[in-house]
């Protein structure tokens, strides 16, 4: 889960990293009025998504109608498939220089990594590579934490003189905001110092570990609400994962290995899957709530129904998929192939209910479900 | 390491419904499970074993520990596991916390402990034993048999096991290393164990899109005289999105399906548009 600038910098503000006064527009005339009181500003879009600068989406302004004209210009805009909604009104915060920091779940080490680079305002995957000397990784015990005296260590050579060791107290801080707030990610680009040495997060980026929400449930009702369609939206609070796609042949599966393998076997086979969605793992009870989701996909030619049951008991989700289907009634055609366990007893249910013979090969099945898709007989 | 018949298996969560049932089909197919753990019901038997409060009241009387654990209980139970010394855990939770992943892979540094997962399907030795969520006991899926087959993900391992029993070949292991970003035994470590495994003359990886771990398996491939194929999951899956496990994401470019082709085609690998194409790659490679 991503969190938007407004809703990161407080994060930070309550571990002890200062960040610039500021407040939420909504409106070009809130901006103006934000303006009045904090002076001198930048008006920043509010999206979850990074380049905002770029895309002309930050602008400084002097005055507070200034402020409101670009507020004005800022709000509708679309940055990375976002629409802008508000604007953060910040003061200006003049700086002598620019840093670099994050603190992120570094999967080849299995371990935290806390990153710091003296290239601090681009893109950090640039500057690692324009200048990889001013990168500095540390890799951080997590049944120990990061210490002052390991963070001066790291920062040693880089030529920060007075600044290092308030910048090493604020990584200290950092890490400690991170393992409080079960970051994946939480990043400080740029971390400025001012001509009077104090230390400041100017922008920040903060992804949520999603398996943590369920224990940070405060944090997490600030997070940018995922970009889903309507569908999608209505299996995730059912528990499901649903992505939809463009296709025309419907994928009802268990686990996500499977679940991908069959829209790869649709697509080998000349079709197109019209959406991923799975009820493996704890989900494998849901077969009907799934099945009635996937068919309100108006896209939807065939459906191909593929378990391989490890976890998942083939028997109980055939059952689940009989039910809905004799409820709902889909004019279109099913194609079945069932393995593992509870194969026998689901096979046997399909053909009772549903009067229909499993394919003992999947890719028997993907093709039959292809073709019907295409109008064509298999 | 590969699971034999003589590892004595400590089942945490032993008294759930996934626990039972599971436990008791190990059981069936000739799995040594010793105990289990359930502090609440400590002292009494389950599925004629002991339960016990805890894995350290258990420790030396087993070597690998498999957890049927909800995902906020899991980094307790594992560190659990550690302290008691198992040589293997075996975690089977999907959606456990990251930072408390992490440390459970500090602890199990700290003891010499390998983990397999988390949310692995677990481990099977056709014919032999097996610890987890894999229908082991399906005939139609697993046979004993000479090709190891290593997935990120369970039903994807079941069906190209199924295709191998499909095609008269059975397997002498299936690794199942988990879905998740951080597992504690890699795609390129579990090559290696079947490299060594005197039992397996040829190698299937299910890969999946997302992180790097079928080219650091690629890297090992390159080094082996047993034949490898690979199947990865995920070509027509659309970047940017989490494909059902955590660690299955196309993100800026990394981890997606070209480069992982390209990387085992290099290193020797047999890449499969599909899945039922692998018994065949294996056949042609294997000398009768």
């Amino acid at each position: 889960m991503n969190f938007e600038e407004w809703a990161a910098k407080p994060l930070l503000t309550e571990h002890g990293i200062a960040v610039p006064g500021s407040r939420i527009a909504h409106t070009s005339l809130e901006a103006e009025e934000a303006a009045d009181i904090i002076g001198p500003c930048v008006v920043k879009a509010q999206v979850p998504t990074g380049k905002r600068g770029k895309a002309g989406g930050i602008k400084l302004a002097a005055t507070s109608q200034e402020a409101r004209s670009h507020a004005q210009a800022i709000l509708g805009m679309e940055i990375g498939g976002y629409p802008v909604e508000k604007v953060l009104v910040e003061a200006q915060s003049p700086f002598e220089k620019e840093f670099y920091a994050a603190v992120l779940n570094d999967s080849a080490s299995k371990a935290p990594m806390v990153l710091f680079s003296t290239s601090g305002g681009m893109d950090v995957e640039e500057a690692a590579e324009q200048d990889p000397d001013a990168m500095r990784r540390i890799a951080v015990d997590i049944t120990k934490g990061l210490s002052l005296a390991e963070a001066k260590a790291a920062l040693e050579g880089l030529g920060l003189g007075e600044a290092e060791t308030a910048i090493a107290a604020t990584l200290v801080r950092l890490y400690a905001a991170y393992r409080a707030l079960d970051a994946e990610l939480l990043e400080i680009n740029p971390l400025v110092v001012t001509a009077a040495g104090d230390v400041i997060a100017l922008d920040c980026k903060f992804t949520l570990d999603d398996a943590a929400v369920p224990r940070q449930a405060d944090i997490a009702a600030n997070g940018a609400p995922e970009r889903m369609t309507a569908l999608e939206r209505e299996a995730a609070a059912a528990g499901l994962k649903y992505i939809e796609l463009g296709g025309s042949v419907g994928v009802l599966a268990n686990g996500a290995g499977l679940t991908m393998t069959t829209m790869d076997a649709i697509t080998h086979y000349g079709g197109a899957p019209s959406n991923f969605l799975e009820i493996g793992g704890e989900a494998y009870t849901k077969a009907e709530t799934a099945l009635s989701i996937l068919l309100k996909n108006p896209n939807i030619k065939s459906l191909l129904v593929n378990f391989c049951g490890a976890f998942a008991r083939t028997d109980v989700m055939a059952a689940g998929v009989a039910e809905a289907w004799k409820a709902l009634k889909p004019d279109i055609p099913v194609f079945f192939t069932i393995h593992g366990t509870g194969e026998e007893d689901a096979v046997a249910l399909v053909k009772r209910e549903l009067g229909l013979e499993c394919f003992d090969l999947m890719d028997d099945a993907v093709r039959a479900a292809v073709d019907a898709a295409k109008g064509r007989t298999a | 390491m590969i699971l034999r018949k003589h590892h004595r298996i400590l089942v945490q969560g032993i008294t759930g419904k996934q626990g039972t049932f599971w436990t008791q089909a190990m059981i069936d197919y000739g799995a040594t499970v010793i105990g289990g753990v359930n502090p609440k019901k400590a002292g009494t038997e389950h599925l004629g074993v002991p339960v016990h409060g805890s894995a350290r009241d258990a420790a030396d009387q087993f070597d690998v520990a498999l957890m049927f654990i909800p995902p906020m209980a899991a980094k307790a139970a594992a560190i659990d596991a550690c302290e008691a010394g198992a040589k293997l855990i075996v975690c089977l939770t999907e959606h456990i916390p990251a930072h408390d992943v992490m440390e459970m892979h500090a602890a199990a540094r700290a003891s010499a402990t390998r983990i397999v997962g988390p949310n692995t399907a677990g481990l099977v030795t056709p014919g032999e034993t097996f610890a987890g969520i894999m229908p082991a006991f399906n005939e139609t899926v697993f046979r004993p048999g000479t090709v190891g087959v290593i997935s990120r993900s369970g039903s994807l391992g079941t069906l190209v096991s199924l295709n191998l029993t499909q095609e008269g070949m059975g397997q002498s292991a299936f690794y199942g290393v988990g879905g998740d970003p951080m597992i504690g035994t890699t795609t390129r470590q579990a090559l290696q164990f079947l490299d060594e495994d005197p039992k397996t003359e040829a190698v299937i990886i299910c890969g999946e899109i997302g992180g790097s771990a079928e080219e650091e398996a690629a890297e090992y491939a390159k080094t082996m005289k047993k034949p490898v194929a690979a199947f990865i999951a995920g070509r027509a899956s659309p970047p940017g999105k989490k494909m059902g496990h955590a660690g299955a994401i196309v993100s800026g470019g990394k981890g997606d399906y070209a480069s992982k082709r390209r990387a085992l085609e290099r290193a020797g690998v047999a890449v499969a548009d599909i899945p039922s194409q692998l018994p065949g790659f294996i056949r042609e490679s294997v000398p009768a």
